[in-house]
C-alpha cells in the first residue's frame, strides 16, 4: 500500500507544467489527488514524475463572463460547493457536488481533476457531459477546447491530448428560470454511484421550455447524454417524460459488474432519469407560480 | 529526497522525505505523532483524518510534499494546552461519557471530523453530524453513541462564553 518511487515537481505556471509533461512520457498531473493518490498507493498507477499544479495561481479562480462561469482546474470541490456563482448560475453542479465523496475528500478534490480522471461514476463528469460544458486544455502553448458531451470515451478515458494540462471548465449560465434534478443510488452515502442521473430544463418567458439536458452516469463506460428534446413544447406531464426517457434508454449500452447487473442499472437509470426530469419540471412550476 | 517544513499543532516541524511518502506516514514516522491512525491507506476509512487550517482532510490521500507550509492539527493537538496540558478536550470528554468508542481505532479521525464540524457549526442537527462523519468508518459502535457524543460536545461548547473549540476543556 505504498506508492512506487517518483519525482515531484511544483511548477509555477501552466506552460512550465506542460513542458514537464511533454518531457516525460510517464509523468502525471497531480491536482487534488483524491483519486490519483489511492491509485498510487495500490500501484495501479506507477508514474515516474508527479507534476503538482496546486501552486499555479491562475488555476484556482472562478471567472464570470457575460454568458459563462469559468472554473479553474485547481478549484476545490468544497470551494465550488460554497460558491455563490455556482449556486446561482450552475445550479445542477451545485446540486451534484453534495453527492461527490464526503467533506474531507471535497476539501482536497478538485472539479477539474474529477473531469480529467473520467471515472464513469463521477458526478462532476456527468454534469459537464449533461450540460455540454467546455473543457479547456493547454497543449504546446495553445488552448484546445473540448465539448464535454463527447469528451468521455471510456472508463478513465477521454479524448484529451496526452501532453495537455486541463486549465478550466466553462459552463453556460443557466437562465433565470430553470429547473434541475439530480439523483443517484450508491451502496453508502459518499460511495461510488451505481447509477446516477442529472437533468436541467431551461425556460424562457414567452417561448416556454427552450432546451432539456439529461444525462446518466455509471451505467455505461462513461457519462452519457440522453436526447429528450422532443419534450420541448409538450406539457411535460409524467407520462410524456416517462415515454421520452424509455425511448432514449433504448440506445444505451449498459455495463455489468460485481455490484450491479446490466438489467438493474438500466431499470434504475430509467427511473432516476424520470425523477430528475420531474424534479426539474417541478422547480420551474414553483418558480413560475411565485 | 525533498525538504518539507510545516506547522503541526502550532509547532514548526521540518523533515526530509521521499515524494512518495504520504502526510500520514510523515506524521507518524518523521514527526513521531502516532495518534493519526493508518487504516485502509487509500481514502476509504477516515482513520487518518487530520485538520488543515481547521478543515478535515485524509492524511493518506495527501503526500507530505503537498503539505509544505500547511498548518496541520492532529489528535495530539486537540486536548488542553497551557495550564490544562494533558487534559482531554470537550469533544474527547463527550466521547468518553457517551461511550462513543470501543476499540478506539477510528476515534482520532472521528474527533477531528467533529472538531472540523463544530468549528464552523456550533449547533448542528443530527443529520449534519452524520454528514460530517460520513467519511469515517467505525466497526464497533454502530455510530449512535458517536453521534450522541458530538451533539453533547456541541451543546457544551455552545454554553461556553468563549467559543474556541480546539483548545477547549470543560470548566
Amino acid at each position: 500500500m505504498k506508492p512506487v518511487r517518483f519525482d515531484y515537481k511544483r511548477p509555477a505556471t501552466i506552460d512550465e507544467a506542460c513542458g514537464l509533461l511533454a518531457g516525460d512520457d510517464n509523468a502525471r498531473i497531480l491536482a487534488g489527488g483524491q483519486s490519483l493518490i489511492p491509485m498510487l498507493s495500490m500501484r495501479l498507477s506507477r508514474p515516474s514524475l508527479l507534476i503538482d499544479i496546486a501552486h499555479i495561481p491562475e488555476l484556482t479562480t472562478f471567472v464570470e463572463t457575460e454568458t459563462h462561469i469559468e472554473i479553474g482546474a485547481m478549484v476545490r470541490q468544497a470551494a465550488a460547493q460554497k460558491s455563490e456563482l455556482v449556486k446561482t448560475h450552475i445550479p445542477l453542479l451545485a446540486k451534484a457536488l453534495g453527492h461527490v465523496g464526503h467533506p474531507p475528500t471535497r476539501a482536497r478534490g478538485t472539479v477539474g481533476g474529477s473531469v480529467a480522471h473520467a471515472d464513469p461514476s463521477a458526478e462532476i463528469a456527468l454534469v459537464t457531459a449533461t450540460l455540454g460544458a467546455e473543457i479547456t486544455y493547454r497543449v504546446d502553448g495553445t488552448d484546445e477546447i473540448f465539448d464535454a458531451s463527447d469528451f468521455f470515451i471510456g472508463p478513465m478515458l477521454t479524448i484529451a491530448p496526452p501532453t495537455g494540462c486541463l486549465t478550466r471548465l466553462s459552463f453556460a449560465k443557466a437562465p433565470a428560470v430553470c429547473g434541475t434534478g439530480f439523483h443517484e443510488v450508491a451502496p453508502r452515502k459518499s460511495d461510488y454511484a451505481l447509477v446516477s442521473a442529472a437533468a436541467q430544463i431551461n425556460f424562457a418567458a414567452g417561448s416556454g421550455v427552450t432546451s432539456i439536458h439529461l444525462g446518466i452516469g455509471s451505467v455505461g463506460d462513461f457519462p452519457e447524454r440522453l436526447d429528450v428534446n422532443k419534450l420541448c413544447g409538450t406539457p411535460l406531464d409524467d407520462a410524456a417524460i416517462a415515454d421520452a426517457v424509455h425511448a432514449a434508454m433504448q440506445m444505451v449500452e449498459t455495463v455489468e459488474d460485481l455490484h450491479a447487473t446490466a438489467a438493474y442499472r438500466k431499470r434504475v437509470a430509467t427511473e432516476l432519469a424520470i425523477r430528475a426530469l420531474r424534479d426539474a419540471r417541478d422547480e420551474i412550476s414553483k418558480d413560475l407560480n411565485q | 529526497m525533498n525538504d518539507v517544513t510545516l506547522t503541526i499543532n502550532g509547532k514548526p516541524v521540518s523533515g526530509v522525505t521521499e515524494p512518495r511518502v504520504t502526510l500520514l506516514d510523515f506524521l507518524r514516522d518523521v514527526a513521531g505523532l502516532k495518534g493519526t491512525h493508518a487504516g485502509c491507506e487509500h481514502g476509504v476509512c477516515g482513520a487518518c483524518t487530520v485538520l488543515i487550517d481547521g478543515t478535515a482532510v485524509r492524511s493518506c490521500l495527501m503526500l507530505a510534499v503537498q503539505a509544505e507550509g500547511e498548518d496541520i492539527t492532529t489528535i495530539e493537538g486537540i486536548g488542553g494546552s497551557g495550564a490544562r496540558a494533558g487534559e482531554l478536550g470537550v469533544i474527547q470528554d463527550a466521547f468518553c461519557e457517551t461511550h462513543g468508542l470501543q476499540c478506539g481505532y477510528c476515534t482520532p479521525g472521528m474527533i477531528l471530523a467533529a472538531e472540523a464540524l463544530l468549528s464552523v457549526n456550533t449547533d448542528p442537527t443530527e443529520h449534519e453530524v452524520r454528514e460530517a462523519i460520513s467519511g469515517n468508518i467505525c466497526r464497533c459502535t454502530g455510530y449512535v453513541q458517536i453521534v450522541d457524543a458530538i451533539l453533547l460536545a456541541a451543546k457544551r461548547l455552545g454554553q461556553r462564553n468563549d467559543a474556541v473549540p480546539s483548545d477547549a476543556t470543560l470548566a
